[in-house]
């Protein structure tokens, strides 16, 4: 059953995505994006993922409030997108190419819902004694992972920095 | 076939970075292209009738890591949405210094090369 | 829409919106940021942590910003002050996961819960797991809304025949 109800939403994923990327109006192409963005988030909630479920809501928001605040107050909002044949092509014969090759990989992939890695298994059973935290995904964040999360953390920083830094008064010439 | 259509959606994040001439549309790609390999990667560690990693109190450990859910790559995927909003402000800054001095999200008219 | 509205130059004012909004703002916003630090807080008992509660704390401050104007978020939560928080957020991380190497862990061991084991679903339990999600959610929350603030008072507007980027500060 969970199977047929993510099934369902990702066909409603692709077609908004479709969508967002060939609408002429960029309010209704951001719109889509949202739309996208707030299936996946129901669809992390069938997969028994509650922790990324509110994150990608939050985060949807926030881009949302983004995009809308940066580009719709420009004075062009709607676009005309006229591309010249040949390159288009090349690029969709890769995409294609891509997608053949990348069909053979995904038959090989094993049964969703059958995978279970070892480390897994290992956080499942001795992550509560071992961190005592209820919660495993923040054990393995913050406690067996927390030099990852130090990492991701100075990406973030380091993307935050740039955007500052790139919307400065003057750029130095 | 949920993994075919997660790729799909890949493909359509990456027909929008490669066909897209407009700046935005471009973004718009990249957040597509994260959305699907966020997916695929939770439905790597998807279990059947699983439950979510979260242990109760009256749950016995042996039946709860019998039948949750991988917990790595949700822990993975939850440090790299937020980093790919931090990623897309950073891309909507450049497009707007883009826009400030070439008067268009167009990307076939940034070609002048001038300092 | 008409014509002269379409060709003046965009506004560049962050007014805020009509006293509709700006009341109903006023009462929400105070119970986003609680939830935050709900969800902050209680990380490692239940869904959330640091990342999910640092973008729904910066959402309680992004929510003022649109509705009041940037004249009611400079009192709270001003520019300099938000980068402090942010380079706090990241000094308590490191600090924490450093000072483990000199109570006899490793790097990024949980000293806490060895010396003083307590694995019971409280609130003070699971180690520096609690300091490591707040410290994360005061980075998340002081750089997204750092973002958002330069971003939304960043406007490029037409001056004479040429496009010039100005901020409101």
């Amino acid at each position: 059953m969970t199977e047929y109800i993510i099934f369902t939403f990702l066909v409603f994923m692709i077609l908004a995505a479709v969508a967002a990327l060939e609408s002429k109006d960029l309010l209704s192409s951001i719109i889509s994006i949202g739309a996208v963005g707030f299936m996946l988030s129901v669809v992390f909630l069938y997969l028994k993922a509650p922790d990324i479920a509110i994150v990608q809501v939050v985060v949807e928001i926030l881009t949302l409030i983004i995009l809308i605040r940066v580009t719709i107050s420009r004075d062009i909002r709607t676009i005309e997108d006229t591309r010249n044949f040949m390159p288009f092509a090349k690029n969709v014969i890769l995409l294609f190419v891509l997608a053949v090759l990348a069909a053979r990989a995904i038959g090989l992939l094993p049964e969703v819902g059958v995978n279970l890695s070892k480390v897994a298994q290992y956080y499942l059973l001795r992550g509560f004694e071992e961190t005592g935290a209820a919660n495993i995904v923040s054990a393995v964040i913050l406690d067996y992972r927390a030099y990852d999360t130090l990492g991701e953390a100075t990406i973030l920083f380091t993307a935050i920095l740039g955007a500052v830094v790139i919307l400065r008064r003057k750029a130095k010439e | 076939m949920i993994y075919a259509l997660c790729f799909t959606l890949i493909l359509v994040g990456l027909y929008g970075i490669t066909c897209k001439k407009n700046l935005i549309k471009i973004i718009l790609g990249f957040i597509i292209l994260d959305y699907g390999i966020n997916l695929f990667l939770i439905l790597i560690g998807f279990r059947k009738d699983g439950i979510a990693p979260i242990l109760d109190k009256s749950m016995d450990i042996n039946t709860f890591a019998a039948t949750s859910v991988d917990p790595l790559p949700q822990a993975l995927v939850l440090t790299s949405i937020v980093i790919g909003l931090a990623v897309t402000a950073l891309m909507v800054a450049l497009a707007t210094r883009i826009y400030e001095r070439y008067g268009s999200f167009d990307v076939t008219k940034i070609n002048k090369l001038k300092g | 829409m008409k014509r002269e509205e379409k060709n003046r130059a965009p506004t560049t004012e962050l007014n805020g919106m009509s006293e509709i909004v700006k009341t109903v703002c006023n009462w929400i916003a105070g119970f986003i940021f609680l939830f935050g630090c709900y969800i902050t807080a209680y990380g490692h008992l239940t869904p959330g942590g640091g990342f999910a509660g640092g973008v729904i704390l910066a959402a309680s401050f992004i929510l003022i910003v649109l509705s009041f104007g940037k004249d009611k978020i400079s009192p709270l939560l001003p520019r300099k002050r938000a980068e402090m928080i942010e380079a706090a957020g990241g000094l308590i991380f490191i600090f924490t996961v450093w000072t483990a190497i000199y109570a006899g862990a490793s790097f990024c061991g949980n000293f806490i819960f060895k010396k003083w084991s307590c694995a019971n679903f409280k609130l003070l339990s699971a180690g520096f797991i609690p300091l490591l999600n707040i410290a994360i959610a005061l980075k998340v929350m002081a750089g997204l809304f750092l973002v958002f603030f330069v971003l939304s008072i960043t406007r490029v507007i037409l001056e004479g025949e040429k496009l010039k980027m100005v901020k409101e500060e």
